[in-house]
């Protein structure tokens, strides 16, 4: 047993919290949340050639041979950054889903592009009925000659719009929430018959709705009728990905919140000083460690082989990740009095970020239920 | 004991209600029901028709144009206009200042701001918390120095809800710095139409402007319009507090909001039926309708004794506490039934008469950004935690 990061993982962690600390502030972030694009194309072509988009994929792919411990020193940094670039939906969905149920040549053609900044991905699952329920998929897919043309409407697709690449969920059989007859393909972002409505999201983020028109599709991803558990394998690493993210949000309440509280004063005294207000501090503490152990938890669990296994802890750690990032935002708000409040200070930016990261995938009354059920 | 209402009191309900059904415009209506945000003239409109009415300031005694109605009547009236959609009337006129003012008040102070009140001509906001004390009030430094028949007053408050819309501000001001600190403060009644006052907007996580800074320089405020004696400002603004915290708890308006709760799940789909159907999601909404429950009758037994006589104290600050936790849980709730459709940012969509295609959920627009909106009301009127210290302090006996 071993926790600690390996040479070249702590290189990696170095070299990312520099760039979140030196060249990613909030004013920076707001800036780019604002923009038309709604990140950088700069940064992104940086954080190719910094090797962190291909930090976690095989050497044969033209990535680094890194895996699900590389993703998370890369997330838990981009969530103290809040940062607004489309890595999460590019490198830990869309290279997933490649390197998981992509062919060979499907891998080699876009893998390496991937790593080097110039294919951007987006992942279209939810639709307005299914909830979190990842088979309750009504948008369809129909044979046609050797291939498949997809027709529906796909909700809240994160960074659709920068994406070259989107990979969609489809029912091929089966009623509309049947674990078999769903396949998971491959469009092009730029597809004939593919519109969208794109939008801000409350977190700062791009999010689209999509809708299919005869789309024709590039590839299948996986196996025709079986792409459940595909999806359910990479949401896995979605999910670990997005607790480090969390914990990244976590750490940044967590030390803005005890320096104001060494600083702000009433009664004559630093807020720290009153007990009521220590105990809450160390509840928040303890809720950040907890979520920290999770994410770990769900980032090693990713190579076991027990399905079953993998599907627990995944479920474990967003309830847990759920749970603290909700007590951590709000808390944080709370105990910056009216300065919380504030558009100007970060504790409310990182407040809304946690707060959404309980929306995706599933929020804690779902992974509950799933847990309890398993 | 007895929970029934009279026939009088259901009577008194019907008049209530028809009133209600005739008057409130249907625009408002809509947005108090869809959680859109109400412009000044929305506030204005209503109030007007409350005020034509007689009834925008029912708790005042009658002599200064209150309803005279029993604490049974003021709660049904409450409750109906909770029900029915109605905002709220705004607190800083008709509960915070106005009962300062009759109680303390000079008699030209009285006959010159009651009546406006009463008739919804000026719109008051609250000059309290400076950027240095907040739960520390009395350590306030906006200082006011007597010059003849007038004060300057200098220096900043913050967080003042509304100011942009607002005619006139009372304040608390430094005018003595001798003795302990609570007896150097004076209570201003300040005209926001006059050299020297600049109004800075906050905007707060939702993206809203409801708070301000307003910074004072040389603003001159005749002595007139000070309330009660120089340096006994800190007994009036208590006796403001406890009016503010008893308004703070928002049971009728909750008990409308757990109603849209359990109407927009009831229409999501969730795990092949609706959200209303799944378990967990019944359960969390009717923990806080239980919540609110327990709530409303500690209130209403609250009130029952505030109305034989007996004083009320430190459950006030209980009022605000669970009340605000209860708006927080509920709006947390609302926007969680939204799901994924939680996320999309469209403040256009939150505009009255916006009609295109929703994105999702037609409900969702104003769902995430109320929820953030709404972690105020565990820090504004005193936050939480001081609610709790006070309670603290009555229980143990401190
Ligand atoms: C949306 C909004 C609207 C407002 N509107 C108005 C208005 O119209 N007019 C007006 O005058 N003010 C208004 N306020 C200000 C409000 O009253 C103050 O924010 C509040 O009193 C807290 O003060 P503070 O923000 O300075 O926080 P602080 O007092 O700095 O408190 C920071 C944290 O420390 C905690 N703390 C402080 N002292 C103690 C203690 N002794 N024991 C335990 N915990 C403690 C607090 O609970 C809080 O969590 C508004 C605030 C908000 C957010």
């Amino acid at each position: 047993m071993d926790f600690s990061l390996n040479e070249e993982q702590q290189l990696l962690k170095d070299s990312v919290d520099r760039f979140i600390r030196e060249e990613y502030d909030l004013d920076k972030r707001r800036e780019l949340a604002g923009s038309s694009d709604g990140y950088s194309e700069e940064n992104w072509n940086k954080m190719a050639e910094l090797g962190w988009l291909g930090a976690s994929l095989p050497e044969e792919y033209g990535g680094f041979g890194g895996g699900p411990v590389e993703t998370m020193v890369v997330m838990e940094a981009f969530g103290r950054g809040l940062v607004v670039e489309p890595y999460f939906a590019t490198v830990v969905l869309g290279a997933n889903f490649l390197l998981q149920g992509g062919s060979e040549a499907l891998k080699q053609d876009l893998l390496p592009k991937l790593a080097e900044g110039k294919v951007k991905m987006a992942f279209a699952y939810a639709e307005r009925q299914s909830r979190y329920d990842l088979h309750d998929v009504e948008f369809k897919a129909e044979k046609s000659g050797d291939s498949y043309v997809l027709n529906g409407e796909k909700g809240v697709v994160f960074h659709a719009a920068a994406a070259d690449k989107i990979v969609v969920s489809a029912r091929t059989g089966g009623g509309s929430r049947d674990a078999k007859g769903i396949t998971v393909f491959l469009v092009d972002g730029g597809a004939n018959g593919l519109s969208r409505r794109d939008y801000p999201t409350v977190d700062g983020l791009r999010a689209s709705e999509l809708t299919f028109d005869n789309v024709q599709a590039e590839a299948v991803l996986g196996e025709v009728d079986n792409g459940l558990s595909l999806i359910e394998t990479v949401v896995q690493h979605g999910i670990a990905a997005v607790s480090a993210e969390a914990v990244g949000c976590m750490d940044v309440l967590l030390d803005t919140t005890n320096e104001y509280l060494k600083t702000r004063e009433q009664f004559g005294q630093p807020i720290g000083k009153f007990q009521a207000v220590q105990h809450r501090m160390a509840d928040m503490f303890i809720k950040c460690e907890e979520a920290r152990s999770m994410c770990y938890l769900a980032t090693m669990k990713l190579d076991e082989s027990e399905a079953l296994e993998r599907a627990k802890t995944t479920s474990a750690a967003k309830v847990q990740i759920g749970e603290s990032a909700r007590f951590v935002g709000q808390q944080s708000v709370q105990l910056h009095g009216g300065m919380g409040m504030t558009d100007e200070m970060n504790v409310g930016h990182y407040f809304k970020r946690l707060t959404m990261i309980d929306t995706l995938f599933g929020d804690h009354n779902y992974h509950l239920k799933r847990y309890s059920d398993m | 004991m007895n929970l029934e209402f009279s026939g009088e009191h259901l009577a008194f309900q019907q008049k209530v209600r028809t009133f209600l059904e005739e008057n409130l415009p249907s625009d408002i209506q809509d947005k108090m029901k869809g959680g859109l945000r109400l412009e000044r003239d929305d506030h204005v409109r209503w109030q007007n028709i409350l005020a034509k009415q007689g009834w925008m300031a029912p708790a005042w005694p009658a002599e200064y144009g209150g309803c005279g109605w029993s604490t049974v009547e003021r709660y049904i009236f409450d409750e109906e206009c909770g029900r029915a959609g109605a905002p709220r009337v705004i607190a800083f006129g008709t509960k915070m200042v106005g009962p300062v003012i009759y109680t303390f008040g000079s008699d030209e102070q009285k006959a010159k701001y009651l009546p406006r009140i009463l008739n919804n001509e000026d719109w008051w906001c609250q000059g309290y918390s400076e950027p240095g004390s907040g739960s520390d009030l009395a350590s306030l430094q906006c200082k006011a120095v007597r010059d003849g028949d007038h004060y300057i007053v200098n220096g900043t408050k913050t967080w003042t809800t509304l100011a942009q819309w607002a005619d006139m501000i009372f304040c608390l001001v430094r005018t003595s710095n001798e003795g302990k600190r609570q007896e150097g403060i004076s209570f201003l009644l300040i005209d926001m139409d006059q050299p020297g006052i600049e109004v800075k907007p906050i905007i707060t996580i939702d993206g809203g402007h409801e708070v301000n800074m307003v910074h004072f320089t040389d603003v001159k405020v005749p002595v007139a319009d000070r309330v009660g004696e120089e340096n006994k400002g800190w007994t009036y603004a208590k006796y403001l507090l406890q009016h503010e915290r008893g308004g703070t708890a928002g049971i009728s308006n909750s008990k409308a909001k757990v109603g849209r709760l359990k109407e927009i799940a009831g229409g999501i789909k969730a795990g092949g039926e609706t959200l209303m159907d799944d378990i967990d999601f019944k359960r969390d909404v009717a923990k806080v309708e239980i919540e609110l429950q327990a709530l409303e009758y500690t209130d209403l037994r609250y009130l029952m004794t505030a109305a034989s006589g007996a004083p009320i104290g430190a459950e006030v600050s209980m009022l605000k506490l669970r009340g605000t936790e209860i708006q927080q849980r509920i709006s947390e709730l609302l926007m969680q039934a939204m799901g994924y459709y939680a996320n999309p940012y469209m403040p256009e969509a939150m505009e009255y008469g916006w009609n295109e295609e929703p994105v999702g959920f037609a409900e969702a627009p104003p769902l995430a950004p109320a929820y953030f909106n709404i972690r105020k009301t565990s820090i504004y009127g005193g936050t939480n935690e001081i609610q709790k210290n006070i309670i603290a302090k009555m229980v143990l006996g401190l």
